[in-house]
């Protein structure tokens, strides 16, 4: 699997496992969230690094309590039309504070890239094809000027003053 | 008008330059359909019965003399030589070719134009009353408050994938000339006791094929929250709204299930958890884009005009043009001019490039360089003296733009139907022509006085049916085309969707149907000052069902 981060494909230090799988004690699995809620009583103490699978419309707010103890979490793409992720991406890092890893994984392609990144997104599993060939010939669109705030770097200062204001959510 | 600054200038051409690498992806096979389409569609760009179709943007309908020359030049160009203005205030073409379509968009760049989010999942063009900065029964400009709403969803990152398209529109005058109640979000501006400014905000109405009246969330909103507030209401729909059928995706769908209430309280609960000030609007910066929008440097002239009523009082066409189509201006000796895209047996909304290029160029001489589209498909000079409306009007009349319908029965809105359409079951341009023309634009016409007649050509409701005094809705049974009637829709302040007749009615028996219809009105109707709607109000359905169905069974539906 392609894990796509800052612009360059890296290595994925992370294994997804499935529902019912043994988490081993080394940690670094991506559970799905039901599987986590069911084990998460064994987890008590342990500082195991550990990450969620989060399917869309999942409501994330019965998952609050859990989301500082989480190293990644990971928000599906089941098809890409599907924009649930890109809200509660937002949620995640405006509303939770999450500072880790917020990984996207199903279908997304070239032209979500960017967009992905602007709500939180740091990392990426692509499997489409055409989007990965196109990473690979440099691409992979980049617009400079935005209209709206976002968790990523702002545009200058004063070319939109109210959209460009700094941000004031907590760092 | 709004002009773009280096920041937008530059946001329009990074997208057309992506757009152009996404049509060549297309063209060589990398991108398959399912994957392009995406693609093309937030570019306005639709796959259509015959070709593609490119819908392009005019925020809230308003264009420069410059820009009208444009269109008229990239259908002459691109096309064929004729553009079609549509209910959300945009131009389609009808003919591009895919490999000329990145040529199109630069173009319209160079003149501050794009044809961005006119279709897709996304928030849409958003749109406002087009008699805005000019009606005389405005009490603040609309169009400030649909531009920072045009900058704010553009190309917005979370809102690019929503479960349905979005649409958002904007009025500021007592009569609601922008249908704000058949709107996702609605926006009426309104002054609250203490003076200070706001919006009513409706949400979830539409039309479709369940159509809605829009509820009202919020009896008022300080306009500085504009911003953080629909980003409220549009991430609960992200969030919640029905991604497993795509005709109960939209917003009304969530409002009507989750019902009133609890959509109040998760959009007040999510509007009160945003913790930081970034969509706040400073009012420096509504200032700001206020600017853009003062009213041209009108003379005051004299509130009669000599050469005006000396034309009025001489010529009966001239007086009935100016009955049906020039309304009262908010300055004294000013008139604002409606030039019907309807002249009577013509496609609804079809300009050719040269009747656009005398538009632009009437609004440069005589109507302070500014056209407005409304969503009637009419085109509109929001400045005129009423001294320049007399050679204005026969300049009009020269390329058949000067019919006196604005307002009136053959002021048909109409869906391109079946001739264009992929998703249409029936006609609805050829019912358009022929009911004109059996009305006409004379003094029949002129005695049935205000009617709306809306006409789609499916259950999508593009040509807005519901909301039709007298609503036509073209369907297919068996093979055959057959036409449902409604009466009694309004998309105005008071906005209500139309009650059906009964049985449908042949594309033969259609027109006689409405005249039916309109005969029934004309003979129960207490005066002439008591138009269709009112009289329809008064008496219900009972004698046009009696006038219609004893006259004739109707087909079976």
């Amino acid at each position: 699997m392609a894990l796509y981060q800052n612009g360059q494909f890296v290595e994925d230090s992370w294994k997804t496992i499935a529902a019912g799988q043994d988490i081993p004690p080394s940690g670094h699995v991506i559970i799905p969230l039901d599987w986590w809620q069911a084990q998460r009583g064994a987890f008590t103490g342990s500082n195991v690094p550990i990450g969620v699978r989060i399917e869309p419309g999942t409501r994330i707010e019965s998952f609050a309590q859990d989301i500082p103890r989480m190293s990644v979490i990971a928000l599906a793409f089941p098809k890409f039309q599907d924009g649930r992720a890109f809200s509660t991406a937002q949620l995640l890092r405006e509303r939770y504070g999450f500072k880790g890893e917020l990984r996207a994984v199903g279908e997304i392609l070239l032209d979500q890239l960017q967009m992905l990144a602007r709500c939180g997104f740091d990392t990426f599993e692509i499997t489409d094809g055409p989007t990965l060939q196109a990473i690979k010939e440099g691409r992979a669109t980049q617009f400079t000027k935005f209209y709206q705030p976002s968790l990523m770097t702002e545009a200058p200062f004063g070319t939109r003053p109210w959209l460009r204001q700094p941000s004031t959510a907590k760092s | 008008m709004y002009r773009y600054d280096e920041f937008d200038a530059q946001f329009v051409h990074e997208r057309v330059e992506q757009f152009r690498d996404q049509v060549a992806r297309r063209l060589t096979g990398e991108l398959n359909e399912d994957q392009f389409r995406i693609h093309r569609l937030m570019n306005g760009l639709y796959l259509q019965l015959h070709a593609y179709m490119l819908r392009i943007a005019i925020p809230y309908g308003t264009l420069s003399s410059k820009q009208m020359r444009k269109l008229a030049e990239i259908a002459r160009r691109y096309d064929k030589s004729y553009g079609h203005f549509t209910t959300r205030q945009n131009l389609q073409l009808n003919w591009p070719a895919l490999k000329d379509v990145p040529d199109i968009l630069a173009e319209l760049a160079s003149v501050e134009m794009h044809a961005i989010q006119t279709s897709g999942n996304c928030i849409r063009n958003v749109t406002a009353d087009h008699f805005a900065g000019a009606a005389a029964d405005e009490f603040e400009d609309p169009r400030p408050y649909a531009e920072i709403l045009r900058q704010w969803s553009s190309i917005h990152p979370e809102f690019s994938f929503l479960p349905r398209k979005f649409k958002i529109a904007v009025t500021g005058a007592t009569s609601d000339r922008a249908a704000i109640q058949v709107h996702d979000i609605g926006l009426q501006l309104l002054r609250n006791d203490k003076g200070e400014l706001g919006f009513a905000v409706y949400v979830g109405g539409g039309q479709g094929r369940t159509p809605m009246v829009a509820k009202k969330i919020r009896d008022f909103l300080p306009v500085a929250d504009l911003l953080a507030y629909c980003e409220a209401i549009v991430r609960v729909y992200n969030l919640e709204g029905r991604r497993d059928n795509k005709y109960k995706a939209r917003i009304k769908i969530l409002v009507h299930e989750k019902g009133l209430e609890a959509m109040r309280t998760a959009v007040e609960a999510e509007f009160a958890e945003r913790n930081d000030q970034r969509l706040r609007l400073p009012q420096s910066e509504i200032d700001r884009i206020h600017a853009y929008f003062a009213p041209p440097d009108v003379k005051p002239r004299p509130a009669q005009s000599k050469a005006f009523e000396t034309r009025l009082s001489a010529d009966a066409k001239f007086a009935a043009f100016v009955n049906s189509n020039v309304s009262a201006h908010k300055v004294p000796g000013y008139g604002i001019v409606t030039i019907s895209l309807k002249p009577i047996g013509k496609i609804p909304g079809d300009a050719t490039s040269d009747q656009m290029d005398v538009v632009a160029h009437l609004a440069e001489h005589y109507g302070h360089d500014e056209i407005r589209v409304s969503h009637e498909q009419n085109l509109v000079m929001p400045y005129v003296a009423l001294d320049d409306i007399p050679h204005v009007y026969d300049e009009l009349a020269k390329h058949d733009l000067a019919c006196a319908n604005a307002g009136k029965i053959s002021d048909i809105i109409s869906c391109p139907g079946m001739d264009y359409c992929s998703l249409a079951t029936a006609r609805s341009i050829p019912v358009a022509q022929r009911i004109s023309q059996h009305f006409g634009d004379g003094d029949r016409a002129h005695a049935i006085g205000p009617l709306k007649i809306k006409i789609s050509g499916c259950i999508n409701a593009c040509g807005h049916h519901h909301v039709g005094h007298i609503g036509i809705l073209g369907l297919e049974r068996k093979g055959v085309e057959t036409y449902q009637i409604t009466l009694g829709g309004s998309a105005d302040e008071t906005c209500s969707v139309g009650d059906i007749t009964g049985p449908g009615f042949s594309y033969e028996d259609v027109v006689g149907a409405v005249n039916t219809v309109v005969e029934t009105y004309m003979g129960l109707r207490k005066d002439s000052a008591e138009d269709f709607l009112s009289a329809y109000r008064r008496v219900g359905m009972a004698p046009f069902k009696a006038a219609l169905y004893e006259k004739n069974p109707g087909a079976d539906i």
